[in-house]
């Protein structure tokens, strides 16, 4: 497989950090080459999360470029908006519909953009949209965490990669009494 | 066996394999899970310590004492410790010492964006820089050995993106790891005690020993040429060198794998082999300095910023000017003008929002200090005048006192946390004290060092490694000191909050100490079993609430007389700290059961 870039946003506490070490150990088990990289610290106190991912046969540095990322995963709806031009063209953007309404506008003057401004810029940038109930899924799987567990199964289900491999990484990851609604979760973001 | 490590868990097996017997730090991002991780390999004792410089000397003891000893810090961290970097350079070692200093390019959680390779040149000691996860584990036990061979502390430097990415580890099979004897402590004082006959007689010791370990450095594998294209030759090291390496692809390489001291026999013959010389290296031209007073044509800054970190496109960059073909950027989509800003705010359940929200309403000036609490001179708090350093708090306000600012209306008050204080607040409060400063220092003791993400201090009662300590009072210790005028206050208490510093920044003949004392909203024993809710009714959207800053409330339906929006608490982020409720002039909010 050639070298694959990823970018992974959204809020502290998502679950962004998790889902991109997977993604991550995904493709060493499809025997590539991987590197993650990601900012911790005093800039994710409510604020932004963004995680890159990359597979290749050798892969040097350990961030994609802007204008060349193939798969945006975005747990969060404005954030897909905000990253989308990291996106290459013909890329694939795997859109959670949650909103998370920053300070600035819950209690400050901004407004959070309409559905339609975000939709527009997302397809102007691609024909590859894939927008995922990741929260309301969940909640009906009965623990709102799962989400971003259903957004790897669409981002699973977007690559073509086994379902399995991408299973047998996120089973170990998981604590035993969560691995069976884990993997419900993963199935119902792939579609099944 | 291949595992995806951080840099940082890296780093610490590396130091696990090298048999390690002793380590400290102070947490700081991003050098914060070196010792995290540390902490959890049999054999090693890893301690947090008060500050960066008590590690330091902590580990040249262990040393001296013959057992192998790491300290680590962020790149800030040094400067604290270079005092004792200094004398450890003149002293030497006994057992291999490692300091790890973890840079910050981009200052994504500093106060700046300092080079600390300058720490190696100014220091005198050899510096090592490993370029992905794998040279972060491996340096590590070539570290140690360069230690004891050379009879001198070995920095290893890494930065954000190298402490912080994940990258392919092969990880030795079983535990690799061979205990080590302690190596015999020989009373030796003409080595180990620097007072000025005996540093006078270790400076030229330390100047051989610099050029012993350059002339090493010339075959030393960590430096590496790997020859391609000769019309550039690009000398680099670190993350610059990944990103160079996508970006010169195809061209000629020499990688440093020690910064310093530099091989120049090996850069001289590279250069002498390449058209042009092109150093890529984040933050200053140290690289380019060194090979430029040699007399090497080399170009470097001119095309490389010395400003934030790299990224491809910033090393791309470069390379179309000097004329390296380069791919087209994909074309750009404009930038989503409607995306809005997510700054930092304090968590929902907080508990330094009630003193933030009081030092805006009193509208007095604060000298803050490094921790969550930096977040109050953001809005809607707008209450922080100064930030520089550790501790700096409380020293800037006794000058303030001294020029005689301190008074009447512009009344100044130091906020510094609870670990910030055991680091360095406890000798500038000494200041205070001693030079009859009038000032007022507030404590925020959350019982953690929360901005790293929650680590245990001389406060917490318990140490790294899990076990049960002394949990030393601060209120106690601020009393010891001399403070007659300590007032503790429940940081869930607003009005409380309130009254109290009210009445310490009365008191204008005398030092006064407020402790503020609410736990972190991610310990385990954060109190709160219920959550706030907003009675629509009587809410009449005077906006009150919206400026305690909390994630938790919104803006909701528009009150129908004021045409203000009505509060709204989301009931999954609150958490029932109630400075809402306090605060709430017409009692439109209340604790229901969650």
């Amino acid at each position: 497989m050639n070298k694959t870039d990823f970018l992974l946003v959204g809020v502290g506490g998502q679950g962004v950090l998790t889902a991109s070490d997977i993604v991550a150990e995904v493709g060493m088990a499809l025997g590539l080459d991987a590197k993650k990289s990601e900012i911790h610290g005093f800039s994710q106190r409510g604020g932004i999360v963004d995680s890159h991912v990359r597979w290749g046969a050798r892969v040097a540095a350990p961030m994609g470029e802007k204008g060349n990322i193939d798969y945006l995963l975005a747990f969060e709806l404005m954030e897909s908006a905000r990253w989308v031009e990291y996106l290459k063209s013909g890329g694939a953007v795997i859109v959670n519909r949650q909103r998370i309404i920053p300070l600035s506008a819950s209690a400050g003057d901004a407004v959070y953009p309409p559905d339609e401004a975000i939709a527009q810029v997302l397809c102007a940038r691609t024909d590859r949209v894939i927008y995922v109930d990741g929260l309301e899924i969940a909640k009906g799987l009965g623990n709102k965490n799962l989400a971003n567990t259903v957004l790897l199964g669409a981002l699973a289900r977007e690559l073509g990669v086994d379902p399995e491999i991408f299973l047998d990484v996120l089973v170990k990851r998981v604590p035993q009494k969560y691995v069976e609604e884990n993997k419900q979760a993963f199935w119902k973001g792939i579609g099944k | 066996m291949k595992r995806l490590l951080s840099g940082n868990e890296a780093i610490a097996l590396g130091a696990h394999l090298a048999g390690v017997k002793y380590a400290s730090a102070y947490p700081g991002t991003p050098s914060t899970e070196i010792l995290e991780h540390l902490a959890k390999y049999p054999g090693v004792r890893a301690e947090w310590a008060p500050n960066e410089k008590v590690a330091l000397d902590a580990v040249a003891g262990a040393s001296y004492a013959g057992g192998r000893a790491l300290a680590s810090m962020k790149h800030v961290g040094l400067n604290v410790a270079s005092e004792s970097l200094f004398y450890l350079a003149y002293t030497g070692v006994n057992a291999g010492l490692v300091i790890i200093s973890a840079d910050d390019p981009g200052a994504w959680s500093s106060q700046n964006e300092q080079d600390n390779r300058q720490y190696a040149r100014f220091a005198k000691v050899p510096m090592l820089e490993p370029a992905d996860s794998q040279e972060a584990m491996d340096y590590l036990a070539r570290a140690f050995d360069l230690s004891e061979q050379f009879d001198t502390p070995v920095i290893v430097r890494t930065t954000t993106r190298i402490s912080h990415s994940k990258s392919v580890v092969d990880v030795p099979a079983g535990n690799g790891h061979e205990p080590r004897a302690l190596k015999a402590f020989a009373r030796d004082g003409a080595k180990y005690v620097m007072i000025p006959a005996n540093a006078r007689r270790r400076h030229p010791v330390v100047e051989a020993r610099l050029k012993q370990i350059a002339e090493w450095a010339e075959t030393a594998p960590l430096n590496q040429i790997e020859w391609g294209d000769k019309k550039f030759g690009i000398v680099s090291s670190s993350v610059a060198y990944q990103y160079a390496r996508e970006v010169f692809d195809g061209y000629s390489f020499l990688k440093l794998g020690m910064s310093y001291p530099l091989p120049e026999k090996m850069i001289r013959e590279f250069a002498a082999q390449v058209e042009r010389v092109v150093v890529v290296e984040e933050l200053d031209p140290f690289y380019e300095e060194h090979i430029r007073a040699w007399g090497i044509p080399a170009v470097g800054k001119e095309y490389f910023p010395i400003l934030n970190e790299f990224s491809l496109a910033v090393v791309r960059e470069g390379a179309r000017k000097l004329g390296v073909p380069q791919p087209e950027p994909a074309p750009a989509s404009p930038a989503f003008q409607q995306a809005i800003a997510r700054p930092p705010a304090f968590c929902p359940g907080c508990p330094h929002r009630s003193t933030f929200y009081v030092l805006n309403k009193l509208k007095l000036r604060v000298a803050g200090d490094i921790g969550c609490y930096a977040i109050g001179v953001l809005p809607p708090f707008n209450a922080m005048d100064t930030l520089g350093c550790m501790g700096a708090s409380i020293g800037v306000v006794q000058g303030v006192d001294g020029v005689g600012a301190n008074v009447g209306k512009e009344r100044w008050v130091a906020v510094i946390g609870d670990s910030t204080f055991f680091h360095a607040g406890m000798p500038a409060l000494a200041n205070i004290i001693y030079n009859r400063g009038v000032s007022t220092v507030l404590i925020l003791d959350n019982d953690t060092t929360a901005m790293t993400g929650q680590q245990e201090n001389p406060g917490t009662g318990t140490t790294l490694q899990g076990q049960p300590t002394k949990k030393i009072d601060i209120e106690q210790v601020v009393r010891g000191m001399g403070i007659v005028d300590v007032f503790v206050v429940d940081a869930f208490d607003e009005p409380a909050v309130e009254a109290t510093i009210k009445k310490a920044v009365a008191i204008a003949d005398r030092p006064t100490v407020v402790i503020a004392k609410g736990p972190c909203v991610f310990l385990p024993d954060y109190p709160p079993k219920y959550i706030d809710e907003v009675d629509a009714v009587k809410c009449n959207g005077c906006s009150l609430c919206f400026r305690v800053g909390c994630p938790a409330i919104f803006k909701g339906e528009l009150d129908a007389k004021t045409e203000k929006p009505k509060a709204v608490i989301d009931p999954l982020l609150c958490v029932a700290c109630d400075i809402c409720l306090q605060i709430c002039p017409r009692e439109a909010i209340y604790r229901v059961g969650n």
